[in-house]
């Protein structure tokens, strides 16, 4: 496929939650090879655009090519490192192998997740319970289960909010090095802009801003937050 | 729709029923001299002794292999009902399974399996199986969907159930199956009352033969058993104690069934008119006028009084351990007082004032109000503990009425509605004591081996704890509806959130 093919279009689409848009009308097309950056202040419906997007992935062929880092991580505290990294793999194999890796996992599934988990920092710890890591831990166990995934999308919602800016800086990158296509909710300017190459501003419910970072100055970005 | 009350309304009723049903109770003691035996078995306690060591360590044993075996084979099959549970075949039959209280239970078995230890097995865990399936599914359904949000693609059921809900809910799970272990060492003494080789044989021996010494240590050695059970108790040795206790049912003596128990079981459940000989005007008449109704209203009254009892009780108890009501030594000897009544079975109790008072309602009321009130004390006086007071917050007395009871209330009630159908149950068991409540019939129908009455009369029981079950349930919402109306912001001022959680880890039944 072309590297600048559409991946979907949204046309005058209202998302929002059960029945009550916070969005729209937005008419919104992303194209394969792009690092899209969602920007706006709290509560104007970055969350909710990427829940979108996930969807209408998730329901087209590429649902088996996509990985997502949610914002409240989605991990399971009782569980292990291992496992909550591997989780992100359970659509690809079938039910008694999951089974199995629930109650063994083997050697070659244990190292296939602790290779994501050194490029997290977090190499050594699979063994140890989610609910033993600290903030900033657990978000790196959600940024290793997409890592370990791969495919050709990712969806983040601030996936580097609980790390310091260089940790930060360092995961993004192995994030645009492991997935051609990326849209990302994030908060910090600096960030986003090193990270996209298309930003996308939100303001009351509208998309306002849809420019590459180099056209950008600092001023129009943060505009949005004004 | 129930008319709109006000708490104050609701109370005046709860007062006014509770005085008729007091009314209705009777209390005559029968024993002539209640000081002579209660000295004797304070002897007993100071200087207990043990004749027969033997027989006490194998009871103990059983005690033990009784509840270990009791609560796997009802939390194994509540962890696989509780995926289903919101299906009604399902949870019909846990409603059914968790209405009828273990020793009826174990009555109704007597008769199909005989004085085994398959009866006493079944007994605890057929209806453990209903109350964790329902409490399982409920710790399913409140599982973070988070986990499940955060996976691409659409997982299977049964993968979505074991890799992201189960493991969410297994820490609160073992937490309450501790819980429910509990319970089981006190159901599996109470046991022994009906026969089975359970500590609560020795208790009752040793009573009716007035070896207090000997009673008292037997006693002491099921306190030593339960109150350190969350030390003892090791979830890596569950294997080692599940065999032992395995092996220990293995060696008990079974005395032999005749052949044909299950055919004949299943013919004697069947009402008498059926398998013809009686006309059912006779059989109607004599089950449900003359026992099921006279067999209800003394349960009733029964239940009615108790919950009274417990409610003054805990309401009384709860600042006894609370250091800032009672000092330090105070909060300690609270403690140790609320311990005991709370680790030691209704059953137990109400036998034990049976032989000091006499026969009539007061042991029962006594036992009851005592046990539950103790563990509605126990769990109001520790979130007392955990309230954040102001620095110049008064002490003693002064602290319970206007800080303490107060801000719990709302919090203590709930859990007095939620020991309500648990009193209930218990309330009907009383009937084996000699009170004339639903157990009472059921065991005179038993021992003229009338099961078809017997079944009878359980079903009604059933009907009457479901009808309380609902009633409590409907209270309990309204009271939490009308917290959330009255509270200035809208948020929970009254029940702290958990407060569900700590119904159920620490209010089951049993």
């Amino acid at each position: 496929m072309p590297a600048h093919a559409p991946l979907l279009c949204l046309r005058d689409e209202r998302p929002g939650w059960g029945g009550a848009p916070v969005l729209g009308p937005l008419t919104l097309t992303l194209h394969r090879g792009e690092r899209v950056v969602l920007m706006g202040r709290s509560g104007v419906g970055k969350s909710t655009l990427l829940e979108t997007l996930r969807r209408r992935l998730d329901a087209g062929p590429g649902g088996r090519e996509l990985a997502i880092v949610a914002q409240d991580h989605g991990l399971v505290g009782p569980l292990s490192v291992f496992h909550n990294v591997w989780m992100g793999q359970l659509d690809r194999h079938g039910t008694a192998r999951n089974l199995r890796t629930l109650l063994w996992p083997s050697r070659a599934e244990r190292a296939l997740a602790e290779a994501a988990l050194a490029e997290t920092g977090l190499a050594g710890l699979g063994r140890r319970p989610v609910a033993a890591l600290s903030g900033g831990q657990r978000q790196r166990v959600a940024l290793s289960r997409a890592l370990a995934r791969g495919g050709a999308v990712v969806l983040a919602d601030e996936p580097v909010s609980a790390l310091d800016p260089a940790q930060g800086a360092a995961l993004l990158a192995a994030l645009a090095a492991r997935f051609p296509t990326a849209v990302l909710a994030l908060h910090d300017v600096g960030q986003a802009m090193a990270f996209a190459t298309r930003i996308l501003g939100l303001r009351d419910g509208r998309i306002v801003l849809d420019a590459a970072p180099a056209t950008l100055t600092e001023a129009q970005v943060m505009d949005l937050y004004a | 729709m129930i008319p709109r009350l006000t708490g104050r309304g609701m109370l005046a009723i709860f007062a006014v029923l509770s005085l008729a049903a007091l009314w209705r109770a009777d209390l005559s003691g029968q024993q002539p001299d209640p000081w002579l035996i209660l000295s004797r078995i304070g002897q007993g306690l100071l200087h207990p002794a043990l004749s027969d060591p033997g027989a006490i360590l194998r009871g103990t044993a059983l005690t033990l292999a009784f509840a270990f075996v009791g609560v796997a084979l009802g939390a194994g099959l509540g962890l696989l009902a509780a995926p289903f549970y919101r299906r009604a075949p399902v949870r019909l039959a846990c409603i059914g399974l968790r209405a009828l209280h273990e020793l009826f239970w174990a009555l109704l078995l007597i008769n199909l399996t005989g004085l085994s230890p398959l009866t006493g097995v079944l007994a605890i865990g057929l209806p453990y199986a209903g109350i964790c399936a329902k409490v399982f599914a409920d710790y399913l359904d409140e599982a973070d969907p988070g986990p499940a949000r955060a996976l691409p693609g659409a997982l299977p059921p049964v993968l979505r159930l074991l890799w992201l809900r189960l493991p969410q809910c297994l820490p609160e799970m073992r937490v309450y199956t501790l819980y429910r272990l509990e319970c089981a060492m006190r159901s599996s003494a109470v046991l022994g009352f009906i026969g089975l080789p359970t500590l609560g044989f020795h208790l009752e021996t040793f009573f009716k033969q007035a070896h207090y010494a000997e009673a008292a240590a037997v006693l002491m050695i099921f306190l030593g058993l339960i109150l350190p059970l969350r030390h003892w108790m090791r979830w890596r040795l569950v294997p080692v104690f599940l065999a032992l206790s395995l092996l220990a049912l293995a060696q008990v003596e079974v005395p032999p069934m005749g052949p044909g128990a299950l055919g004949r079981f299943l013919s004697d459940i069947v009402p008498a008119p059926i398998r013809g000989g009686t006309g059912w005007e006779g059989w109607l008449s004599k089950v449900f006028l003359d026992q099921a109704w006279p067999g209800v209203v003394v349960t009733l009254v029964l239940s009615q009084v108790a919950l009274a009892g417990t409610t003054v009780f805990a309401a009384a108890a709860f600042p006894l351990i609370v250091p800032r009501v009672v000092g330090r030594a105070g909060a300690a000897l609270g403690h140790a007082v609320l311990v005991v009544f709370r680790s030691l079975p209704e059953y137990v109790l109400a036998f034990l004032f049976l032989q000091v008072f006499g026969a009539s309602m007061l042991p029962a009321i006594l036992a009851l109000a005592l046990h539950n009130g103790a563990i509605i004390a126990h769990l109001a006086g520790r979130q007392a503990q955990g309230l954040a007071l102001r620095a110049d917050a008064p002490r003693g007395l002064t602290l319970w009425a206007w800080e303490l009871f107060p801000r719990l209330q709302a919090n203590f009630w709930a859990l007095c509605l939620y020991r309500w159908e648990i009193i209930l149950r218990e309330s009907a068991i009383m009937g084996l004591l000699g009170v004339g409540t639903l157990g009472y019939f059921v065991q005179r129908n038993l021992q003229e081996l009338r099961l078809d009455r017997v079944v009878a009369l359980l079903v009604v029981t059933v009907l009457v704890t479901l009808g309380i079950d609902a009633l409590s349930r409907g209270l309990r919402a309204r009271l939490r509806a009308g917290l959330r109306a009255g509270a200035p912001d809208g948020a929970s001022a009254g029940i702290p959130a958990g407060a569900g959680r700590a119904e159920q880890a620490g209010c089951g039944p049993g």
